[in-house]
């Protein structure tokens, strides 16, 4: 039998952040209950998506025009915490257009929707672990948190891993983003270099000549390690 | 020397962009085993629906299966075991699905019939995990996590029959009936 590390407390953002104002009525007071990890969360949705379709890489080609911003590359691996590539599994991502606004009803932000950028992306990885996707550098955006707040421009990242521990939802960054130091959401990871892993590195070897900026990301997942089981 | 895992971050109030695309296969009902449905509410601490939450579900087949490579007992044909979707604008939400059946725990016992919860939303950091036992099946006394939580808090993990196959559970993020949530 084997069972899944659990993180370590410096790279999880606390729950209750009063600098990010809607943790303040949504995370638990109670103490979070410790339970062993049973075949229930050992397993976990492995098979559930249907092979990613042919352009579901590329958020520049989804629709019959081009959107306008920045075509950049964002490609990585997925690891585990051995470093041991993660194959096979889905990445998602989700993001903002070019000028800073998502393409979904809630979004009030007073700047342009692309009618060819629906912002939503999905690959397997290989049997190394790379993904790569094709898409357009995300714009910053305002939001309601405090005076004068803007969100870093950020890709959101979701990744199933093997089980239902390994499940991650997290955001990658740019490198030299100005808004990183005053964002209260990237700066509740408590320790630094936890939080650097999700600022991304530009990458000469993923830049495509005259075509789009690389970008590499990596995502390292809970690993499995034979152990006797916990109780 | 074990690596440090990429942090978590929100996954914020749009997260409906990728779900617009999902082609998740909504919760095998095309697998044999009894209908159900659980309606309930996500609420805050001020018990207010929380309108922007994204909900996972996992379980086993009825006869408590999982599709997964390392449950060597295969689940029904056509069985997946996952679903996602998100709260509407008053909190709410929905799952159609099948019975799960009873399913192995640690050292020989056996876990009553449960739902794993995944809950996603804008304001926290994390998912937050819970589970769903379901209030008329057998076994809920030894199951071997509900025992892990103190009594005055089980009901928090137990949905209520309400008649024909539909169950309620609502979801409470903080506050007196708070969701236990698990570290596990």
């Amino acid at each position: 039998m084997f069972t899944y590390r659990r993180p370590d407390p410096a790279t999880l953002p606390p729950n209750n952040h009063p600098p990010y104002r809607s943790t303040a009525l949504r995370h638990p007071r109670e103490p979070l209950v410790v339970v062993p990890q049973t075949l229930s969360e050992l397993t976990g949705p492995v098979y559930e998506h249907q092979a990613p379709g042919p352009l579901d890489h590329d958020l520049t080609r989804q629709h019959p025009g081009t959107p306008l911003g920045e075509r950049i590359v964002v490609a990585g691996r997925v690891l585990d915490d051995s470093e041991r590539p993660v194959s096979d599994t889905v990445v998602e991502v989700w993001q903002a257009n070019a000028a800073g606004r998502y393409a979904h009803h809630a979004d009030t932000h007073d700047a342009p929707v692309d009618p060819n950028f629906s912002g939503a992306g999905r690959v397997r990885t290989d049997g190394a672990g790379w993904f790569r996707f094709v898409t357009i550098k995300p714009g910053a955006y305002p939001w309601q948190n405090h005076e004068n707040a803007w969100r870093p421009a950020h890709i959101h990242f979701s990744v199933f891993g093997p089980s239902f521990l390994t499940r991650l939802v997290t955001q990658m960054y740019f490198p030299g983003d100005p808004l990183l130091a005053l964002d209260p959401i990237f700066k509740a990871v408590p320790d630094a270099g936890a939080r650097q892993r999700l600022v991304a590195g530009f990458d000469l070897e993923l830049t495509e000549p005259g075509l789009a900026l690389g970008y590499r990301f990596d995502i390292v997942l809970r690993g499995a390690h034979a152990t006797p089981m916990e109780t | 020397m074990s690596q440090p895992i990429t942090p978590w971050q929100t996954v914020g109030p749009f997260f409906g962009v990728l779900l617009r695309h999902d082609r998740v296969v909504p919760a095998a009902l095309e697998a044999p085993g009894p209908r159900i449905g659980i309606r309930g509410v996500v609420r805050d601490g001020a018990g207010a629906p929380v309108p922007d939450a994204m909900l996972e579900f996992w379980q086993p087949d009825a006869t408590g299966h999982w599709a997964h490579p390392d449950d060597s007992r295969k689940p029904a044909d056509g069985f997946g075991g996952y679903s996602r979707g998100s709260t509407d604008a008053e909190g709410c939400f929905s799952l159609d699905t099948i019975r799960p059946g009873e399913t192995p725990g640690p050292d020989g016992t056996t876990q009553a019939a449960h739902l794993l919860v995944g809950l996603f939303a804008r304001g926290l950091f994390t998912r937050l995990v819970t589970r769903i036992y379901l209030g008329d099946a057998p076994g809920l006394e030894a199951d071997p996590v509900l025992r892990r939580v103190p009594a005055g808090r089980r009901a928090t993990l137990i949905a209520t029959l309400d008649g024909d196959g539909v169950y309620v559970h609502d979801l409470y993020l903080q506050g007196p009936m708070e969701t236990v949530f698990f570290d596990v």
